[in-house]
């Protein structure tokens, strides 16, 4: 076994304008290890990555592969020294087999399909791979996309692979699943890296974590020695406690209706099938379930955005107690009827904000047509932009910073702050922290936990079952469009929920 | 072995030069850096002048300048076309903002020149102060509503803008076509000569100056409309994240007929001031292309009718001075379309630096590799 390092970084910077993407990293991997990289989103973990895989390349430092020096100035390069990566999104063709996509793209070696299905086969067992090298992409789950992404790698010969989030559009049965598969690929004598920012994963996978913090290596250390409150403080560079604090529901009282809810997608597909379900004011209900099981429509079905083939969406006044039908009506008529129901939806810049806009402007998104003036009325959304910049502690140049130009979490804040600031009865939240640091989506679970407190009936979808299970009351599995169980957070494990998640494919036959 | 040091060798350097995003420029660089892309232009431009034509490029320049600046009469003119320009330039500019690429204005133009001509031919006796209210009104009228024919398709259909609008064009072109047939004058001559009947009014004998007024009041108008409007919002949300607009519950179909109607009123109101105000008469090239330059103009002001004013100028000078040294240097009358040319290509060209910096590659790449390698040319990178 060789004893140099299989990868070893010396002192790799990497800055794009003024931004420092990584600083003077010095980082190796071990041959047959497993090694974490753990850092909060923006700290350098993925540029990181992408220059060792010949996407960027680093302004200075060295690269060693096997103690020899080389230079990496494309993919190309990277997989000529066995360097391989696994992106967070899938490059397949849908329309060709698993080992079509494999073989796609190498040159060297005759065009052989039937060799090269045995190869693929070879591969699966040995590693402990479940595959059809026949199937076509379109008809894959995302976690056999997520094999064969990972095959074509292995197939080209990769000894180093990397994957960057891999986890993130796995259920916890299938992560459990990956792991043993990585872990025999490192028992094989292979390197792995694994970007992650879930603290659990990597203490259950990697021999050792290296973590990142703005950009710098802060430090590397063994995976049995170390515990989750080291990690956490290494990677914020504080003490975070990390605990929600979830109070019982008061007075709980149900808020809103959903019966027997059909939504089809735009190919004709069903992405909600049946859905009915009561949200109550005063608790947070949690939605779960694999990344594109129908969240997005159910949220967006309420929120008037999503066409209903049929069933009803009720929403019972905490006021007069009045029911009102919000069935088919757009987000405008929504308001007009006097229901306070705010939305985060998970697309921040594509949908709840405008990139280009500065804060102000966005500000106002909700409010721009309130009066007869012909003209915009700025004052109001400047003042609300300066309130939440204050208490939010929005790090930005001032109001008139376009959006865009802010860090995810700010990003967030902003647009958190001015969906609550119309003070809701109803509110949604999609994704909320998602690519937020750990501070920042603390800071949200307490805004959620605010609202919760003061009767607003709070509907959260989460990926994170750890999070779903501390911050919510209730949680809805949803799997495959139907609702596949509603538990109590107080006593759901999450084996259970992991479970339900899958339930909802598997009696497709019914 | 022998294989593997052969693509060592060959991967040893590093990229020649990286392309990085520039961030946080001071406010004035990009002004700098727009002043050296002029300078480069005229350099390289005077450099292709004396090679290709052995004349002086400073007489060229000054020749250039003469097409403009020469007399009041030039000056004038040269205002005259510059409103036209800026008066279509605003037309696309809203429609632009939305992403709505309405490529029409040409034959939104024609449609509003076409029914002002139709108005003056028609209307003869009719008083003037009634004819021009009218003439404006049915212009408007004409534009808006070859415009809204494309808008309406693609609010409820999807259809594609561009290619419609396009189309449009032509179709006003033959429109033109067929009624100058019809009212030709002199018969026989293919053409309709100069109409009598509901010019606009000069003002101290210059006809232009109604014209340059109209289109600075609209400029200040539009400017005022899309920055402090609430259609203004609505037409920049919409552009921006159409999935934006529906999550507030804007009605995209609605804003998009508005302003492509907006788009085409204004389009039309530049074909009427074409006709009654400076050509007075029509023929298929009456809009001469100004529909298409247009859309550049906008582009490069970033849709700012302010700053559009001043693209509108760089455009209108560069053709007016290109014009005049072909006639008076005696020169083919491509080269001037080649020094045109070659002044955008900086102007534009400059934008990509103002956004991003290039930078060479750093000697001190590799050292180790090099030195492993013996028998490597690359022995001048170690240090």
């Amino acid at each position: 076994m060789n004893t140099l390092p299989a990868i070893e970084l010396c002192g790799v910077t990497k800055t794009f304008g003024s931004v420092i993407a990584n600083k003077d990293v010095n980082l190796d991997v071990r041959h047959g290890e497993i090694l974490a990289i753990l850092g909060e989103n923006g700290s350098g973990k993925t540029t990181l990555m992408n220059m060792i895989s010949g996407i960027y390349y680093p302004d200075e430092g060295k690269i060693f592969i096997d103690g020899e020096e080389v230079v990496i100035k494309s993919p190309k390069d990277a997989f000529a020294h066995g360097i391989g990566m696994i992106h967070q999104h899938f490059k397949l063709v849908d329309l060709f087999t698993a080992t079509e996509n494999i073989i796609l793209g190498i040159k060297d070696e005759k065009y052989n399909l039937k060799q090269a299905a045995e190869s693929v086969k070879a591969l699966c067992d040995r590693y402990g791979f479940e595959l059809d090298p026949k199937k076509k992409i379109y008809e894959m789950a995302v976690s056999e996309k997520q094999t064969v992404e990972i095959i074509k790698v292995l197939y080209r010969g990769a000894e180093i692979l990397i994957l960057d989030e891999p986890t993130a559009v796995l259920t916890p049965q299938e992560t459990r699943k990956l792991f043993d598969v990585l872990r025999k690929m490192r028992d094989d004598g292979k390197s792995i890296i694994i970007i992650t920012h879930k603290l659990h994963e990597v203490l259950a996978i990697s021999d050792r974590v290296a973590i990142l913090r703005k950009g710098e290596h802060v430090a590397t250390v063994d995976t049995a020695t170390t515990s989750e409150a080291e990690l956490t403080e290494l990677m914020v560079g504080k003490k975070v406690s990390l605990n929600i604090d979830r109070t019982e529901p008061r007075d709980a009282t149900p808020r809103l209706f959903v019966e027997g809810l059909n939504c089809l997608g735009h190919d004709g597909v069903k992405v909600l099938d049946n859905v009915s379900f009561t949200a109550l004011g005063g608790e947070i209900l949690g939605i779960a379930g694999i990344a594109g099981s129908g969240q997005r429509e159910l949220l967006e079905a309420i929120a008037g955005l999503q066409h209903i083939e049929s069933g009803t969406i009720t929403y019972r006044s905490p006021e007069d107690g009045e029911d009102t039908d919000l069935r088919d009506k757009t987000p405008l008529e929504i308001r007009e009827l006097g229901v306070r129901l705010s939305f985060v939806p998970e697309d921040r810049l594509g949908m709840g904000l405008v990139g280009d806009m500065d804060i102000v402007d966005n500000m106002m998104l909700r409010s721009y047509s309130y009066g007869k003036s012909f003209f915009l009325d700025r004052d109001p959304p400047k003042h609300l932009a300066e309130d939440i910049i204050a208490h939010l502690e929005v790090v930005t140049p001032s109001a008139a910073t376009p959006v865009r130009r802010l860090s995810g979490g700010n990003v967030q804040k902003v647009l958190v702050g001015r969906e609550i600031s119309s003070a809701p009865t109803v509110l949604m939240a999609a994704y909320p922290v998602r690519g937020l640091d750990i501070n920042s989506s603390y800071l949200i679970y307490n805004l959620l936990n605010a609202q919760k407190e003061k009767g607003v009936a709070v509907i959260f979808v989460g990926e994170d079952l750890d999070v779903l299970l501390e911050l919510c009351d209730r949680i809805l599995v949803i799997g495959s469009g139907r609702v596949t169980g509603i538990v109590d957070a107080r006593t759901s494990t999450k084996e259970e929920i992991g479970l339900l998640m899958t339930k909802g494919g598997s009696d497709d036959g019914e | 072995m022998a294989n593997k040091s052969a693509t060592a060798e060959k991967k040893q350097r590093e990229p020649l030069f990286h392309i990085v995003k520039r961030d946080g420029l001071r406010p004035w660089e990009p002004y700098a850096i727009r002043a050296v892309a002029i300078l480069l232009a005229l350099i390289v431009s005077s450099l292709l002048t004396l090679i290709l034509t052995g004349k002086n490029p400073f007489l060229l320049f000054s020749a250039m300048f003469e097409g403009s600046f020469g007399s009041f009469r030039r000056f004038l003119s040269m205002l005259s076309d510059l409103a036209i320009l800026l008066c279509i330039s605003l037309a696309v500019t809203p429609a632009f903002k939305m992403r709505f690429w309405n490529i029409g204005a040409e034959g939104q133009v024609l449609a509003g020149g076409l029914a002002t001509a139709a108005c003056m031919i028609l209307m003869k006796g009719w008083p003037i102060a009634v004819m021009i209210p009218l003439m404006l009104i049915v212009a408007v009228v004409a534009g808006a509503l070859w415009a809204i024919l494309p808008a309406v398709c693609k609010a409820f259909w999807g259809t594609n803008e561009t290619l419609f609008t396009l189309m449009m064009n032509y179709v006003a072109i033959q429109l033109v076509r067929y009624f100058v047939t019809v009212w030709e004058n002199p018969k026989g001559s293919g053409h309709i000569g100069v109409i009598r009947n509901g010019q606009l009014p000069a003002i101290a004998g210059y006809s232009e100056i109604i014209p340059i007024l109209v289109v600075a009041t609209a400029v200040a108008l539009m400017y005022v409309y899309l920055k402090y409007s609430k259609h203004g919002y609505e037409i920049e949300v919409v552009g921006q994240s159409e999935n934006t607009a529906r999550y507030i519950g804007i009605n995209v179909k609605h804003v998009i007929i508005r302003t492509m109607l907006v788009s085409g009123a204004i389009c039309g109101l530049a074909g009427f001031l074409l006709v009654s105000g400076t050509d007075h008469t029509i023929s298929p090239d009456t809009a001469g292309g100004d529909g298409f330059t247009a859309i550049m103009v906008s582009w490069l002001a970033k849709f700012n009718p302010l700053y559009m004013a001043l693209t509108a100028f760089l455009i209108v000078f560069l053709s007016r001075g290109g014009g005049e040294i072909a006639t008076t240097m005696r020169l083919n009358s491509s080269f001037p379309e080649i020094l045109t040319g070659i002044i955008l290509f900086f102007i534009i060209g400059c934008e990509f630096f103002i956004h991003y910096s290039v930078r060479l590659r750093h000697k001190k790449a590799a050292p180790a590799e090099v030195a492993a390698d013996a028998d490597s040319e690359e022995k001048e990178d170690r240090e």
